[in-house]
């Protein structure tokens, strides 16, 4: 970490007000996919189309497929979820400088 | 050993471990007392998340309302969980930058305004009030049933521990004894569940064992327990009751009411980085989801053990677990038909010439995870390890909300209220004493439970869904959100959801069915409409009136980015 990508973001000049812009367009942007896969599994999958997944059963298993999404599998995916949130919200934060490494 | 003293050695030792932690970890200052000093690793925070959100519902109640209800219960496994989503993704971040203490003091930063501070002091106030009943509720079920003391005995008992080290160490005392009580109840709560797992299906992973095969009958478990119900006249275990739009608004309501209980909110303040905020959340819900995923198969089991343990057996044989529980009065037998034998039926049920059965037994679903390894005929220690557990999951989350009423008093109602030239030291000596106080109230509430406990819980959920959930969001997404939309979208959101709940289930109960519900939402799921009723008339309100000051606009720009050289209530007030 340099001391020219410490003050970048927290002048006050047009350039930084860009760079804030494009930063959080990027955050949106990942938040609105994450919470789409979201929406998908539990709403989706476990309560909407949920009659329709019971038709299907998992392989080898006694799970009718809705009804794991809905006491299983939304679960396990919300923990992806989240992780995918932290690794790709890190980068990001590196990418523009805003990381609170050695702080 | 018998059961009561397994009970008696490790509810003690569980005890001694937290009062050890307590002494080890006081707080010194308000830094300390309201936010553990903001130096708590991530992990440790995710672990003491996990203790502090799951209550005695989660660990004592969840797998019976499963158990009783099937597919309808994933309103709760999705409901409690996919909230930690929103909380990572939309909350905990922003709200770690921001670094205040308390929910109530983003609220009134960020709008600028005491009324939306007062706001959200009572919502929190009365949200942890009606949460902390039902944990004491817990403790006094625990004590009672398993070491046969007097309820009030044992709510004394427990009060006098969260007392100890919530008073004392504040939410660095909580935090590290949270710590020790996740590990308590985790392994009161995987033990048995492998121990049932293995019995039933000969797959020590309860997860898999869920969708696993039935030793006895050799087809699948789930094949096995619909079976089951079809015979005795249940619905179908794997497919539910509920309307479609009913769980689906449920879900949302239990969803976002968790990602704004403030509780749960306020652990995250405790970390020391942004970055760190965010994974703990991740953390939290791994430590929350090893108990979640393995609650639909204790839920599974214990349904198909109960049902080939009682059902058309003779009552003068049931064991002593079945008398035992009769005498607290949350199992109870009538035999209708005078045949000696226990019918447990659903409506549907009908015997061999056509006509209805009528059910004989009564049992308690709140006491399913208890009883499950009495009825598995488990050892004697795990019996007493579930009790232990139990009462972890309560005494952890009581401390949690009893620090938020704490703060909201000592910190929002003085410091930031009525007395702000207050010292930090007459500041911590208030804060014990609220802390004090609010034990005490919860004692109370414990021993004397108002009756409609259950009742309430949704009205904490409801409230903190459209109140708290709306505002946090909007004022971190939206910066042109204003002090008049949110106080008025807060107190329609509050006023829409809490009266809908008061009319179905105080004013006017016998028409709590889904011919009067709006659109077919129960009350259990209306905070979903009442968080939206709140998003409308905010962005509605906002649009009519003047934008806030350009001090917010900065303050919203610097919660959005992590690395910061100043923190920022601190120089915008």
């Amino acid at each position: 970490m340099t001391d020219t990508s410490n003050t970048r973001m927290t002048s006050t000049t047009n350039g930084s007000d860009n760079r804030i812009n494009e930063y959080w367009q990027r955050n949106l942007k990942y938040v609105g996919v994450l919470l789409a896969i979201w929406f998908t599994v539990s709403y989706g999958a476990g309560i909407l189309f949920v009659d329709f997944l019971n038709r299907i059963r998992i392989p080898g298993t006694g799970f009718p497929l809705g009804f794991w999404f809905a006491q299983q599998g939304s679960i396990y995916v919300f923990m992806i979820l989240i992780f995918i949130y932290v690794f790709l919200m890190n980068r990001l934060d590196k990418e523009f400088g805003v990381d609170e490494e050695g702080e | 050993m018998t059961v009561q003293a397994w009970t008696f050695v490790l509810v003690a030792l569980s005890f001694a471990l937290y009062i050890g932690v307590a002494i080890w970890s006081r707080a010194h200052s308000t830094k300390e007392f309201y936010v553990a000093g903001a130096g708590v690793s991530p992990l440790a925070n995710g672990m003491a998340t996990a203790a502090d959100w799951m209550s005695a519902a989660s660990f004592i109640s969840m797998a019976g309302l499963i158990a009783f209800r099937g597919y309808d219960g994933s309103v709760y496994l999705m409901g409690w969980t996919g909230g930690y989503v929103l909380l990572a993704l939309l909350l905990a971040p922003y709200l770690r930058k921001f670094g205040a203490y308390t929910v109530p003091d983003f609220v009134g930063d960020r709008y600028y305004s005491q009324t939306a501070r007062i706001v959200a002091v009572v919502c929190a106030i009365f949200v942890s009030f009606t949460y902390v009943a039902g944990q004491m509720r817990g403790v006094g079920i625990v004590f009672g049933r398993f070491l046969e003391v007097p309820v009030e005995i044992g709510v004394f008992i427990g009060m006098g521990i969260v007392f100890f080290y919530a008073v004392l160490g504040g939410m660095k005392g909580i935090t590290y004894t949270q710590v020790a009580q996740y590990c308590v109840l985790i392994f009161a709560y995987l033990v048995p569940a492998i121990f049932l797992s293995l019995l039933i299906t000969g797959n020590a992973i309860p997860q898999l064992g869920l969708g696993g095969v039935d030793q006895t009958s050799g087809t699948f478990l789930l094949d096995r327990l619909n079976g089951l119900h079809e015979e005795l006249g249940f619905a179908a275990y794997t497919s539910g009751t509920k309307s479609t739009i009913d769980v689906f608004f449920i879900t949302a309501a239990l969803m976002v009411g968790t990602a704004g209980l403030p509780h749960v909110i306020i652990r995250f303040y405790t970390v020391p980085k942004v970055r760190d905020a965010r994974i703990s959340v991740g953390w939290a819900l791994v430590f929350i989801a090893l108990l979640y995923t393995a609650a639909p198969a204790v839920a599974v089991f214990a349904r198909t053990n109960l049902l080939n343990t009682v059902s058309e057996q003779p009552y003068s044989e049931m064991p002593e677990w079945f008398t035992k529980w009769e005498s607290t009065g949350l199992i109870s037998f009538e035999d209708h038909n005078g045949d000696g034998l226990i019918q447990f039926v659903g409506p549907d049920a009908r015997d061999d010439t056509g006509r209805p059965v009528e059910n004989e037994l009564t049992i308690d679903q709140d006491i399913m995870v208890l009883a499950n390894p009495e009825i598995a005929g488990l050892p004697n220690w795990v019996i007493g390890l579930v009790a232990a557990g139990g009462l972890a999951a309560a005494l952890s989350t009581a401390a949690g909300l009893l620090l938020v009423v704490s703060a909201a008093i000592s910190h929002d109602l003085l410091k930031r209220g009525l007395k702000q030239d207050i010292s930090e030291w007459e500041e911590l000596v208030a804060a014990r004493i609220s802390a004090g106080v609010a034990v005490v109230i919860a004692g109370y509430l414990g021993i004397n439970p108002p009756g409609f406990v259950a009742e309430v819980v949704a009205f904490a959920f409801g409230l903190a869904a459209a109140s708290f959930f709306p505002a946090i969001i909007l004022g971190i997404f939206s910066k042109r959100m204003n002090r008049e939309g949110a106080v008025l979208g807060m107190i329609s959101g509050i006023t829409l959801t809490a009266s809908y709940i008061v009319y179905f289930k105080f004013i006017n109960p016998s028409a709590n069915t889904e011919e009067y519900w709006w659109f077919g939402i129960s009350p259990e799921g209306i905070g979903t409409l009442g968080m939206l009723f709140n998003l409308l008339v905010a962005l509605t309100v906002s649009r009519f009136t003047p934008p806030p000051p350009e001090r917010i606009g900065l303050m919203v720009d610097r919660i959005r980015i992590p690395r910061h050289t100043e923190v920022v209530h601190e120089i915008d007030l």
